[in-house]
C-alpha cells in the first residue's frame, strides 16, 4: 500500500475527498442527519458514484491501454440485469407468497413459481420462467453471475477480436457492433429478459419493504461510495509498476511492446476483461438506485457517453475519470432536469432541456480540439507537472522525428 | 554450416507480385558481428521482418538454436522470447514513460499477464537497470522520460533495452542513422561489445560505419544474397561494384 | 327497356340451339313456387331462383333482374306475376315477362310488391352472372367472370361451360377455360375430369390455384381403430410423435368417448377446498398439504371413500394413447383427387420456391444498394484518410430533412425531388468541408479522437434538428410515378422506389468511378491515399484533397438521405438507424476500395434479408445474428473482403 502511495499521488488525495464527502453527505442526510439532501438527490450522488466507476473502468481500457471500447455499459447493464433478476425474483416471490397465504390451501412449489412466473412475465404474454432465471431465487448465485456473465462476453469477444488483430477505429466499431447486437437482442420480447419492459420496481429491497427509502438510498450512497474506492485502488495497483508500463506501451506502440516478448493480446485480454468485471459491479450497484433497466439502457450512445465523459475528465489519469463522469453527468442531470434558468437572447429563449445535449457535443468537441488533457490538465496547471515539451518543429513528417535543437547538437 | 545460431534456409516472399526475398539463405554463428549492407529494396528490412515473425514467407525455414527450432508460425512475441532482440530505424521507445521504466520493461524477466501484474523489481534488477543506464550512457537521465531525450540518446536506449533483453541475436536496423560523429563512435562501440557474447546483425547504408564495425559483411541484391567476405572483400567484388555504381 | 327486349329476343335466337320445346312459359314456373315466392324467406327461395336461372327461358333473366330490382309484382286476383313501372305514387303499369305486352294500370291497393331482402337480392344476383357471361357486352362478361373467379359456386360451372364455346374474345375464352378449370378443381363431378383440371396447375405461381387446391388436401386427425373403409387416408399416425403430441392424441380419445379425461390438477385442488372439515381434508391437516405429493395422498384418501371422482395418479396419457392407431384422413373423399393435388402443389411449391429465391434476391439487392448508398461516403473518407465521421448518419438525416423542406416549398413531388437531390448534395457537402476544415484537420493522426470529435457533432446536430423539426416524424412524399410495384407474378414484386434507389446506387457507383479513374481530383486522391509525403512532395496539396474528398463523401451521404427518406420516416434518429449498418459495410467490405464497398453491402443486404426469412417474425433476432456473424467474419478477414496486400498495409 505504501509502494502505492508512492508510485499514484493522487490516491491518498482522493480518499481524502471521497471519505470527506460521504462524510459531509451522511451528515446532511434525511436517514442520519439534518435532513438537508433529498433522498432523490442521495439517490442522484450514489448512481453519480458509480458512474465514476465505470468511467474508471473506460479510463484503464482506453486511457492506459488505448483500446476505445464503445461498449462497456452493455457489461454495466448486463450486471444491473444480474442483480435485477434476483430483486425482482426475490420480491415478486415475497408478493406472491404474501397473496397465496388468503388460500385455502397452503401453496405447493410449484404453484408458487407458477404465480412469480406469471408475474413477472405477464407483460410479455409468457407463463414460464425462462431457463436463464434458473438462478435468480439464489442471491449468492445471482451475484456470481453478475461478474460471471459479463466477464465471460468480455472474455469471449476480446478472444476473437484481439487474437485477430483488430485494433484502433476497427475494434471500436466492432465493440459497438457487440452493444448494438446485445441491446436489440434484450429488445426481444423472446428474450427472456421482459423485452423493452425491462426490469422494474428494483429499488424495493426484497423484505425491506419497512424501511424507508432515505435510509435505503444512504445504505446505497455508502456501498457505491465503497466500491468507487475499491475500484480507484484497484486501477491505481494496476497502472503502476510493469504491469501499468506494459499497457502504456500497447497504447503508444503495440508492435514494440510485442518485439520486447510481452504477449500483447493477453495483456488487453486482462485488461477487457478486468474493466468489464468493474463495469458490471457498477451497473449491479446502480441499477437498484435507479430502480428500472431496460436494453435502451444498453443502446450503443450510452457507451459512447462514457467515452465522452472519461475524455472530458482527462484520459490517462484515474482522477480525471473520475472528475468527468461527475462533472458532465451531474450537469447533465441539472440541465435535462429543467433546473437550469432559461436564456433569453432577445429573439430566442434557450430552454436548456432542449439544448443542452447542443451545448454537451459541441463542447465535447472542443475539448477534443483544445484541451486533449481534459479538466485533468487543470491540475497540471496546478502542479507544474509538464509533459515534455520539445521546442521546435519536427524535421520530418513521422512523429518522433528529429527536431531542429535536437539536429543542432 | 555447423553451430550456427540462426540459420535461414531458401525463403522467399512476394508482395502483390514483386518477388521482395528470393530463395535467401543466411546463417549466423553464436557470438558474431555481421553487416548487412544492400541498396534499397534488396530486402533487408524485409529479412529482418521474416525472422521476427512480421511477416510470414512463401516457402523456405528459420532455423533457430542448438535444437533448430523453426520459427516460422510463432508470433512475434514468442520469437522475441525465444531470444530474438530487433531495434528499429527509427528509434521506438516509450516517450511517455522513464528511462529507468523503459529498461525495466525490457529487462529478461517473466512476460505472462499475471505475474506482470504482481511483479515489484528486487533489487537485482533494479541494479541490473542501473548499470545498463550507465553502459548506454544514461546513467545521468535514468529518472527523465525518454521523450525528452535527445534523438541519438534515444538510440541508445532503444539498444540498452535490447541488452536488457539479453537476446542471444540482436537484429539492428540503420543504428547510425541522424547520428553525430561522436555518437556513431558510441554506437559502433557498443554493438562490438555487445557481439561479444551473443550475435548482432547490423543493417547499414554508411559505409563508414560498417567500416568502423570491423567485421564480415554480407551484400543483398534482390532479394537474395550477391557476396559474402570482409569488407574490402566485397567491394572488390564486380558484381557489388555493378549493383552500386549501375551497370 | 327497348334495349333489355332486344337483348331477350337475341338471347332467344342465340340460345335456341339449347333451348327446349317451349310448352312451359316463365309465368308457369313463377306460379309454380308461388308459395315460396310469396313467403319470400331467405332459407327456402334458394331453389326458386335455380329453377328460374335454370329453365333455360329467355325471359328468366329478366324476370330475376327485375326481382332483384323490387320491380316484380303480384296481381292479387289471379295471383299472376308481371313487372311494373310507376305511373305515379299509387299506381303501376304492369307488363308480361314473356312478351314485354302491356297489361295496363293498377292501383297498388290491388298489388303485392315481391320485396326481397339483401339476402336474397345478393341469391339472384349471383343466379344472374350465369346470364351477364353470355352478355354482348364484353366488358359485362368480364365483370361476371371476375365475380364467379371471386366467389364461384357449383351452380356456375354449367352454364360457364356452356359460355365457352360461344365466346368469341381470345382473351375472355383463356380467362373463362382457366376459371372453369378452377371451378372443376373443387366442384368438378367427376374425378377424371378434376384430376385434368388440377394437373393442368403446375407450377403455376397463381394465388388462387392455391387456394383452390390446399382445401383439397386438408386432413383432419382422427382415431382410426373404427374407419370407415372407403375414407381417404393421407397416413397413419402414432401419438407421442412430431405430428401428433400425446396431450393432442389423448383429446381425440375424449372426443370419441374411449377415455375419461382424469380430474385435472384444479379440479382436484377445488375437490379438497369443498372438503376442507375443521381445518383438516382427510384426515390430513391443511397446512400440511403445502406440496403436491401431499395433496395427492389427502385426494386418493378422499377417493377411496368415494367422495371425489377416482383418480388414479398412476395415470399417463401417454400410456392411455400408446397403442391407439391415429389417422389423418383428407376430407375430401377421393384418392384420385387428393393425390392429384399433393403432387401438383408440390410442382407448385418448388415453383414457388424458385421464385421466393428470386424475391429475396431482389429484396437483398434493394437493401444492399440503401447500404451501399448510406456507407459509401463514409468509406471515401475512411479510405482516403482513416478517419471515421461518426456524425456521417447525421448527415444521412440533413439530407432527409433538406428534401422535406424543399417539399415544403414547392408542391410538385417530382420537381421537388428532382431540386432536393443537388440541393442535399451542396448542404452537405458544405457541411462536411466545414467540418474538415474546422475539426477533423486539427485531428490527423488521431484517428479514435477524431471518432469522438464527430461524435460530439453528432449528437449535437441530432439534438438540433430535434429542436428545430420536432420529434415527430415529417413526411418526404414520392412523386406519383414512383408508387406501387413492379409485379412479375404473385410471389415476385419490388416497389418502384426500391428500384430508383438501386439505379440510384448505380449511378453513383458510375460518377465514383468517373471521378476516381479519370478525373484530376481523383487522380489526386489516389496518390494521397497510398503515400500523403510523397503526394506532397509532388505538388499536391494534401489538405484540398482532403477537404474535397470530405465533402464529396458527405454529399453523398446526403443524396443518400433523400433516398432513404423516400421509403423510411424522416426523423432526427433516421441516420442512427443507418449508420452502424454503414459502419458494418465499410468494416466488412475493406478499406480504401469501392468494390469492396459494393461487396460489403450487398454481404450484408443479402444476409440480412437471409436470415430474416429464416425468421420471419424476428427483424431484432435477425439483426443481432448478422451483427454476430460479422464479428466472426472479422476473425477471419480483419482487414475485409477487399484487403490493401503487402508491404503498404503493414501498418
Amino acid at each position: 500500500m505504501r509502494t502505492l502511495f508512492r508510485t499514484t499521488p493522487s490516491l491518498p488525495v482522493f480518499l481524502a475527498v471521497l471519505v470527506v464527502f460521504t462524510l459531509g453527505v451522511t451528515v446532511l442526510s434525511e436517514a442520519y442527519g439534518i435532513g438537508a439532501l433529498s433522498t432523490s438527490f442521495i439517490k442522484t450522488l450514489g448512481k453519480t458514484a458509480c458512474l465514476a466507476l465505470v468511467a474508471i473502468a473506460m479510463d484503464l481500457v482506453w486511457g492506459y491501454t488505448g483500446i476505445l471500447s464503445l461498449g462497456h455499459f452493455a457489461f454495466f447493464g448486463l450486471g444491473g440485469y444480474m442483480i435485477g433478476m434476483w430483486l425482482m425474483y426475490a420480491r415478486t416471490e415475497l408478493i406472491v407468497l404474501d397473496s397465496l397465504a388468503a388460500a385455502p390451501l397452503p401453496p405447493t412449489p410449484g404453484e408458487i413459481s407458477d404465480a412469480i412466473a406469471g408475474q413477472i412475465f405477464g407483460v410479455v404474454g409468457a407463463a414460464d420462467l425462462p431457463m436463464v432465471w434458473m438462478f435468480a431465487h439464489s442471491f449468492w448465485a445471482q451475484m456470481a453471475l453478475v461478474v460471471l456473465v459479463p466477464g465471460l462476453l468480455a472474455l469471449v469477444f476480446g478472444w476473437l477480436a484481439f487474437r485477430s488483430r483488430v485494433t484502433g477505429v476497427y475494434l471500436s466499431i466492432l465493440t459497438q457492433a457487440m452493444t448494438l447486437a446485445l441491446s436489440l437482442y434484450l429488445f426481444q420480447n423472446d428474450s427472456g429478459l421482459r423485452g423493452n419492459n425491462g426490469l422494474s420496481g428494483l429499488q424495493n429491497l426484497p423484505g425491506a419493504d419497512a424501511i424507508p427509502q432515505a435510509t435505503v438510498s444512504i445504505w446505497f450512497f455508502w456501498a457505491s461510495a465503497l466500491a468507487l474506492l475499491l475500484t480507484y485502488v484497484v486501477a491505481a495497483f494496476v497502472v503502476s509498476g510493469t504491469f501499468g508500463s506494459v499497457i502504456r506501451g500497447i497504447r503508444d506502440d503495440e508492435a514494440r511492446v510485442r518485439f520486447l516478448g510481452y504477449p500483447v493480446e493477453g495483456f488487453k485480454l486482462f485488461v477487457f476483461v478486468l474493466t468489464a468485471v468493474i463495469a458490471a459491479l457498477g451497473g449491479a450497484l446502480y441499477y437498484p438506485q435507479a430502480g428500472i433497466i431496460n436494453p435502451a439502457e444498453i443502446a450503443p450512445i450510452a457507451s459512447i457517453y462514457l467515452a465522452v465523459w472519461v475524455a472530458i475528465g482527462g484520459r490517462g489519469r484515474l482522477y480525471g475519470a473520475v472528475i468527468g463522469a461527475c462533472v458532465v453527468s451531474l450537469l447533465s442531470t441539472w440541465f435535462t432536469g429543467g433546473q437550469a434558468p432559461d436564456l433569453p437572447l432577445g429573439f430566442y429563449t434557450v430552454k436548456w432541456v432542449d439544448w443542452w445535449q447542443v451545448g454537451l457535443g459541441f463542447s465535447f468537441v472542443l475539448v477534443t480540439l483544445f484541451a486533449p488533457k481534459g479538466l485533468g490538465g487543470l491540475v497540471d496547471l496546478v502542479s507544474h507537472r509538464l509533459s515534455p515539451n520539445r521546442h521546435g518543429a519536427a524535421l520530418g513528417p513521422d512523429t518522433g522525428a528529429l527536431r531542429e535543437k535536437e539536429a543542432e547538437q | 554450416m555447423n553451430g550456427a545460431l540462426l540459420e535461414v534456409a531458401a525463403i522467399s516472399v512476394t508482395f502483390d507480385g514483386f518477388k521482395a526475398i528470393n530463395r535467401l539463405s543466411f546463417s549466423i554463428g553464436p557470438a558474431e558481428l555481421r553487416a548487412i549492407i544492400g541498396p534499397n529494396g534488396a530486402g533487408k528490412t524485409t529479412f529482418m521482418d521474416i525472422v521476427t515473425g512480421k511477416t510470414k514467407p512463401d516457402e523456405g525455414q528459420v532455423l533457430w538454436g542448438e535444437v533448430s527450432r523453426n520459427l516460422i508460425g510463432m508470433n512475434e512475441a514468442r520469437i522475441a522470447r525465444a531470444g530474438i532482440g530487433r531495434k528499429f530505424q527509427r528509434p521506438t521507445v516509450f516517450e511517455d514513460q522513464t528511462v529507468f521504466a523503459n529498461l525495466l520493461m525490457a529487462l529478461k524477466n517473466t512476460r505472462a499477464p499475471l505475474a506482470v501484474l504482481f511483479y515489484t523489481p528486487k533489487r537485482r534488477d533494479v541494479a541490473r537497470v542501473e548499470d545498463l543506464a550507465g553502459e548506454i550512457g544514461l546513467a545521468e537521465q535514468i529518472r527523465r522520460k525518454a521523450g525528452e531525450l535527445s534523438h541519438g540518446q534515444k538510440q541508445w536506449l532503444e539498444i540498452g533495452m535490447l541488452l536488457a533483453q539479453d537476446p542471444k541475436l540482436l537484429l539492428v536496423d540503420e543504428p547510425a542513422a541522424g547520428m553525430t560523429l561522436g555518437e556513431r563512435e558510441h554506437t559502433a562501440d557498443l554493438l562490438r561489445e555487445a557481439a561479444k557474447t551473443r550475435a548482432v546483425v547490423v543493417v547499414e547504408h554508411d559505409m563508414e560505419f560498417v567500416r568502423r564495425l570491423d567485421c564480415k559483411v554480407t551484400v543483398f541484391h534482390e532479394g537474395s544474397v550477391l557476396a559474402e567476405g570482409s569488407l574490402d572483400h566485397v567491394t572488390r567484388n564486380q558484381d557489388v561494384i555493378d549493383v552500386y555504381l549501375g551497370r | 327497356m327497348i334495349r333489355r327486349l332486344i337483348t331477350a329476343a337475341l338471347l332467344l335466337v342465340l340460345c335456341s340451339a339449347t333451348a327446349q320445346a317451349q310448352d312451359m312459359t316463365i309465368q308457369d314456373v313463377l306460379q309454380e313456387h308461388r308459395e315460396a315466392l310469396e313467403k319470400s324467406s331467405r332459407r327456402t327461395i334458394g331453389p326458386v331462383i335455380d329453377a328460374i336461372a335454370d329453365s333455360d327461358l329467355p325471359a328468366a333473366r329478366l324476370v330475376l333482374e327485375r326481382w332483384r330490382d323490387r320491380e316484380m309484382w303480384q296481381r292479387e286476383e289471379d295471383g299472376l306475376f308481371f313487372y311494373g313501372e310507376p305511373v305515379d305514387r299509387s299506381t303501376e303499369r304492369l307488363f308480361d315477362f314473356e312478351t314485354g305486352a302491356d297489361v295496363g294500370v293498377y292501383s297498388t291497393r290491388d298489388l303485392d310488391q315481391l320485396k326481397p331482402n339483401s339476402g336474397i337480392q345478393a341469391m339472384i344476383a349471383a343466379a344472374l352472372v350465369t346470364f351477364q357471361l353470355d352478355d354482348p357486352d364484353p366488358a359485362q362478361r368480364r365483370t361476371a367472370l371476375e365475380a364467379i373467379a371471386r366467389s364461384g359456386e357449383a351452380s356456375h360451372l354449367a352454364p360457364l361451360r356452356r359460355s365457352i364455346t360461344k365466346e368469341t374474345d381470345p382473351v375472355l375464352r383463356a380467362e373463362k377455360e382457366r376459371t372453369e378449370r378452377l371451378l372443376t378443381i373443387t366442384f368438378g363431378a367427376a374425378d377424371a375430369e378434376r384430376v385434368a383440371a388440377i394437373e393442368h396447375f403446375r407450377g403455376s405461381l397463381f394465388l388462387d390455384v392455391r387456394a383452390a387446391l390446399n382445401p383439397l388436401i386438408a386432413t383432419t386427425t382422427v382415431y382410426a381403430a373404427d374407419l370407415p373403409p372407403d375414407a381417404n387416408v393421407k397416413r397413419r399416425l402414432r401419438a407421442g410423435s412430431a405430428d401428433l403430441p400425446v396431450a393432442e392424441a389423448f383429446a381425440l380419445l375424449v372426443e370419441a368417448g374411449l377415455a375419461t379425461p382424469p380430474p385435472t390438477a384444479d379440479e382436484r385442488k377445488s375437490a379438497l377446498v369443498a372438503r376442507i372439515e375443521n381445518g383438516q381434508v382427510a384426515g390430513i391437516p391443511v397446512a400440511a398439504l403445502d406440496t403436491q405429493e401431499a395433496r395427492d395422498r389427502a385426494y386418493a384418501t378422499l377417493a377411496a371413500q368415494g367422495d371425489v371422482p377416482a383418480w388414479d395418479p398412476q395415470f399417463s396419457e401417454a400410456r392411455a394413447v400408446e397403442e391407439t392407431p391415429f389417422a389423418e384422413v383428407y376430407t375430401e373423399p377421393s384418392a384420385a383427387v387428393t393425390t392429384a393435388a399433393e403432387e401438383t402443389l408440390r410442382s407448385i411449391n418448388h415453383t414457388v420456391a424458385w421464385n421466393q429465391v428470386l424475391d429475396l434476391s431482389l429484396d437483398g439487392l434493394s437493401l444492399a444498394s440503401i447500404y451501399f448508398l448510406a456507407a459509401i461516403g463514409l468509406a471515401i473518407t475512411f479510405g482516403v484518410m482513416g478517419v471515421i465521421n461518426m456524425a456521417h448518419g447525421e448527415f444521412i438525416m440533413m439530407g432527409a430533412y433538406t428534401g422535406y423542406v424543399v417539399q415544403q416549398v414547392i408542391p410538385d413531388y417530382t420537381v421537388s425531388i428532382l431540386v432536393a437531390i443537388p440541393l442535399a448534395f451542396a448542404v452537405t457537402f458544405g457541411a462536411g468541408v466545414a467540418m474538415e476544415r474546422l475539426i477533423i484537420r486539427r485531428l490527423y493522426h488521431r484517428p479514435l479522437e477524431t471518432l469522438l470529435a464527430t461524435f460530439g457533432v453528432s449528437i449535437a446536430l441530432q439534438q438540433i434538428a430535434k429542436n428545430v423539426f420536432g420529434t415527430q416524424v415529417r413526411p418526404l412524399t414520392a412523386p406519383d410515378w414512383l408508387d406501387g410495384a413492379l409485379v412479375l407474378n404473385d410471389v415476385v414484386g419490388i416497389s418502384y422506389i426500391r428500384i430508383a434507389i438501386f439505379v440510384l446506387a448505380l449511378i453513383f457507383l458510375g460518377i465514383f468511378l468517373f471521378i476516381m479513374q479519370k478525373t484530376r481530383l481523383g487522380l489526386e486522391t489516389r496518390a494521397v491515399t497510398q503515400n500523403p509525403r510523397m503526394a506532397a512532395s509532388m505538388g499536391i496539396n494534401p489538405g484540398r484533397v482532403n477537404m474535397l474528398t470530405f465533402g464529396f463523401g458527405s454529399g453523398i451521404a446526403g443524396i443518400a438521405g433523400v433516398a432513404i427518406g423516400l421509403y423510411a420516416k424522416v426523423t432526427s434518429e433516421l441516420g442512427q438507424d443507418y449508420i452502424v449498418q454503414s459502419f458494418m459495410t465499410v468494416v466488412v467490405g475493406g478499406v480504401g476500395n469501392i468494390w469492396g464497398t459494393l461487396l460489403g453491402a450487398g454481404l450484408i443486404g443479402f444476409l440480412q434479408k437471409g436470415i430474416e426469412w429464416f425468421n420471419p417474425s424476428n427483424t431484432l433476432a435477425a439483426q443481432t445474428y448478422m451483427i454476430i456473424f460479422i464479428i466472426i467474419f472479422i476473425q477471419f478477414r480483419p482487414k475485409g473482403i477487399i484487403a490493401l496486400k503487402g508491404r503498404a498495409a503493414g501498418d
